[in-house]
């Protein structure tokens, strides 16, 4: 039976589905809107009708209008071009943050679980006093004494969402290093290096990436948060929790000012999710 | 037939949806009756679908899987044609079920008690004094110890044979016509197997209830069923009465099955003599355990002294039941947990204790073989990946060259070349542990460690893994230590044999006269143990009292 299947897999052609990587409608959809955003983040600066920073309309918490298609801000500036530059901040920022975060965290939780020993139990202690820090403090804290710009924003997130996914990354680690392919590669000698890369990282690869799309999700609102406080990206520019910031009196009026961010903020959260928790399984449940 | 019968199932079909949403039928169209009762006996193995049956019966069918066709009457009650409340019903008082691993299916944090007797109370059967009596009834009549406090134990406080007769207990509380026993013993050791058929076989023959035993060993059915269903793929190969299927069988599927249980006496291929000093393996004063090191000694010590000697070209087989530890050599050996105290010398040289602390050269001579070929290969790795890194880590093999090599090795074990490109995951069991194999012959090794690696395998199969490594020895001149629980397996293969006992070595014996040369109290009450495939062996077996008491773990 499972001869024959294979035979006529070599005959079809390699489209994502037959190699088994294709992935549902939900999952489409999310990766639809995380491109849409992607491209709006490269582009935004072209695409943008006005600059973000200029005061053009003489109404503030202007309504949608076909001169402004999303209002305008409490000073007057179209909120559409200043969307389309605040993506670039909101995900160039999480996005560089969550890559940080999740090498370090992963490259480390791995190393603990084949070393273990003290190095472990160190490493383990350590990050756990560290994360117990409210993450919204320590940012504060951190931004207050060196000052907001976006190296130290990326750094910032990162340093404080690595030990989660350390914890997350070492729990997994623990399991593979227990399979018995795990300890016949050592009793052939090889090095944690080899261990790490070669055995147990593909292994738990499936759920890395899905906690990678939700710590992406949790900094960028963490972000948004840092920004809400005045503690994120500086004027004049601004990342889309700045904008919500901003403009949060115009809610009392009504103002599509202050609801265009928000929506923009929960729907690339949102098709975020979408998309991890709808992987191919080939990905996702590799170690099944 | 059918009006006498209690059940009778009609052309059953089973379907299941693979993950893939491919459609496979898992029975196709089993037709067979029971008699009050008798019990019926369901051989197969494993896929052929003898659970699912067993299942079936009590109107259950595992998530994926759904009934499609045909019909199954237990007593008056139409099982296939019946609502889910009604079959819930009808679960735990016209039919019950043992499962084969009853640690997973007490739950840790209730007494015992109030888990056998749950049954009395879902079904609002009888008051509750009333259904501790005759749980207690039931403790006595099973042959349990202390029958009437062991229900105020929690499970991790009894035996693992003891807890497969409480759980016999529990699906015999609601007094069912038909009792489903799934393999019960499977995870019990041979001592305790024998304890626990008697108490099955007895209470069986006092309640005259019907039963259905899956199991996949013969010798075990032989000794409680009185008719045998022969299944394979589904499908019913031979239907016959105890006697006359282990008897004269007329199935070729069910000859072959018999054929496998009969071990081959194994002919040493080292015959001629063998210098003093061609010793592969010398362990001397060996000790190893687990835990902190307290004095570098750790707390748990599992081996105590051992020593033994193997000869080049020779096998060496290791029994003893589960805790004796058998696996803890092979580890200790192999260096990946290393031993305290003693010696193990590998061709004359010495090997340090610690993995880390010996050269690539001395890891390459010996190999370890694990039982579990699932687990021993990445399931994220091709097959060819997986064979192929012991070449290049050992032997700088690269490219062109270890493909080659690759190809030659699974010729070795018999598989096709073109399985290189495939994952574990697309692979047999029996074909897994051929790869297995064919990793650690990779390395070129002149002793191969076995760890119970035909255990998990079916009888057929793993008599043909046994071929092999008659074969391959014949070739390459290998050495062999296996472990096994399973005596048959041991003396199909190994010229010596060491009996262990809670870390010692208790006997070391030639492996063809193990059952006449033995004397030391538990290697004769081991190999006494083993199921013979004979009706009224399990009746007729006659062991001493004190010497059970004293050895088995029951």
């Amino acid at each position: 039976m499972t001869v024959s299947s294979r035979s006529t897999r070599f005959l079809r052609l390699p489209t994502p589905r037959n190699l088994g990587y294709s992935f549902n409608w939900a999952g489409r959809i999310g990766l639809a809107v995380m491109l849409f955003w992607a491209v709006v983040a490269i582009a935004g600066q072209w695409l943008a009708p006005y600059p973000p920073g200029e005061i053009v309309g003489w109404d503030y918490f202007g309504g949608m209008s076909r001169e402004f298609w999303m209002g305008t801000d409490y000073l007057g500036r179209d909120i559409l071009s200043r969307i389309l530059m605040g993506a670039r901040y909101t995900v160039g920022i999480a996005l560089g943050a969550v890559t940080l975060a999740v090498a370090i965290g992963v490259v480390l939780g791995m190393i603990a679980a084949v070393l273990g020993g003290w190095f472990d139990t160190l490493l383990s202690r350590l990050l756990d006093a560290f994360n117990g820090i409210p993450s919204l403090l320590f940012g504060l804290v951190v931004v207050a004494a060196v000052g907001s710009s976006i190296p130290v924003l990326i750094l910032t997130l990162t340093a404080i969402y690595m030990p989660g996914s350390y914890r997350f990354a070492r729990a997994l680690a623990v399991n593979i290093n227990t399979m018995d392919f795990v300890t016949v590669a050592r009793a052939r000698g090889e090095g944690t290096a080899y261990l790490i890369t070669r055995e147990i990282f593909p292994n738990i690869l499936g759920p890395v990436l899905a906690d990678l799309g939700l710590r992406f999700v949790f900094i960028v609102l963490v972000l948004s948060g840092l920004s809400f406080l005045g503690l994120g990206v500086q004027p004049p520019n601004a990342d889309w929790g700045a904008l919500v910031r901003e403009n949060i009196e115009g809610l009392s009026l009504g103002a599509p000012a202050v609801v265009f961010p928000s929506i923009a903020i929960a729907s690339l959260t949102i098709s975020v999710n979408m998309f991890i928790d709808n992987l191919p399984t080939r990905i996702r449940d590799r170690s099944d | 037939m059918t009006g006498t019968s209690l059940v009778s199932v009609r052309d059953l079909k089973i379907g299941a949806v693979t993950d893939a949403g491919r459609k496979v039928e898992i029975i196709r169209g089993v037709s067979f009756d029971i008699a009050p009762g008798e019990i019926l006996a369901l051989i197969g193995e494993s896929g052929s679908g003898k659970t699912t049956i067993a299942l079936s019966l009590m109107g259950h069918a595992r998530s994926g899987c759904s009934i499609d066709g045909g019909n199954i009457r237990v007593g008056d009650h139409d099982v296939t044609g019946m609502s889910e409340a009604r079959r819930a019903g009808l679960r735990g008082t016209e039919v019950s079920y043992v499962p084969q691993s009853a640690a997973a299916a007490f739950n840790p944090s209730k007494r015992i008690m109030d888990q056998v007797i749950e049954i009395t109370a879902i079904h609002k059967l009888m008051p509750r004094k009333q259904a501790e009596a005759r749980a207690r009834d039931l403790f006595r009549a099973l042959a349990l110890p202390d029958p009437d406090g062991i229900g105020q134990r929690y499970p991790h406080q009894v035996s693992g044979g003891q807890l497969q007769r409480l759980s016999a207990a529990m699906a015999l509380i609601g007094d069912p016509k038909l009792v489903i026993f799934d393999e019960p013993t499977t995870a019990l050791d041979v001592t305790t197997q024998i304890e626990v058929l008697r108490a099955f076989r007895s209470v069986m023959e006092k309640t005259g209830m019907a039963g259905v035993y899956v199991s996949h060993d013969l010798a075990v059915v032989a000794q409680i069923a009185d008719r045998i269903v022969v299944l394979k793929d589904g499908e019913i190969q031979e239907v016959g009465t105890t006697e006359q299927i282990i008897h004269s069988p007329h199935h070729p599927y069910t000859r072959e099955l018999l054929a496998a249980f009969e071990p081959v006496p194994h002919v040493p291929v080292g015959g001629r003599d063998v210098p003093e000093d061609r010793a592969v393996l010398e362990v001397s004063g060996l000790c190893a355990g687990y835990g902190a090191t307290i004095n570098g000694e750790p707390k748990a010590k599992v081996l105590k002294n051992v020593n033994f000697r193997l000869e080049r070209g020779r096998n060496l087989g290791v029994i003893g039941e589960s805790g004796s530890g058998k696996s803890t050599l092979a580890r200790a050996i192999a260096g990946i947990l290393p031993a305290y105290r003693g010696s193990v010398h590998l061709g004359g040289q010495k090997l340090e204790p610690a993995l880390h602390a010996r050269s690539k050269e001395d890891l390459r001579r010996a190999q370890i073989v694990f039982q579990l070929a699932d687990t021993a290969l990445n399931p994220a790795h091709s097959i060819g990946t997986i064979i192929g890194r012991p070449l290049s880590f050992y032997h700088g093999l690269r490219g062109a060259k270890r493909d080659a090599r690759v190809a030659e090795l699974l010729d070795m074990v018999r598989l096709p070349a073109t399985l290189r490109h495939r994952l574990p995951a697309e692979l047999s069991g029996g074909q897994k542990q051929r790869v297995n194999l064919a990793r650690a012959l990779a390395a070129e090794p002149e002793l191969i460690l076995c760890d119970e690696i035909t255990s998990a395998l079916d009888t057929v199969v793993a008599a043909a893994i046994l071929d092999l490594l008659k074969e391959l020895q014949g070739e390459l001149g290998l050495s062999y230590m296996f472990i096994s629980h399973d005596l048959s397996t041991v003396e199909a293969i190994c010229d010596d044999v060491l009996v262990m006992y809670k870390g010692e070595v208790v006997e070391a014996l030639p492996a063809t006269r193990m059952s006449s040369e033995a004397t030391h109290p538990y290697s004769r009450l081991l190999i006494s143990s083993v199921p013979q495939l004979d009706t009224g062996w399990l009746a007729g077996l006659e062991q001493d009292p004190e010497l059970v008491a004293a050895f088995a773990q029951r």
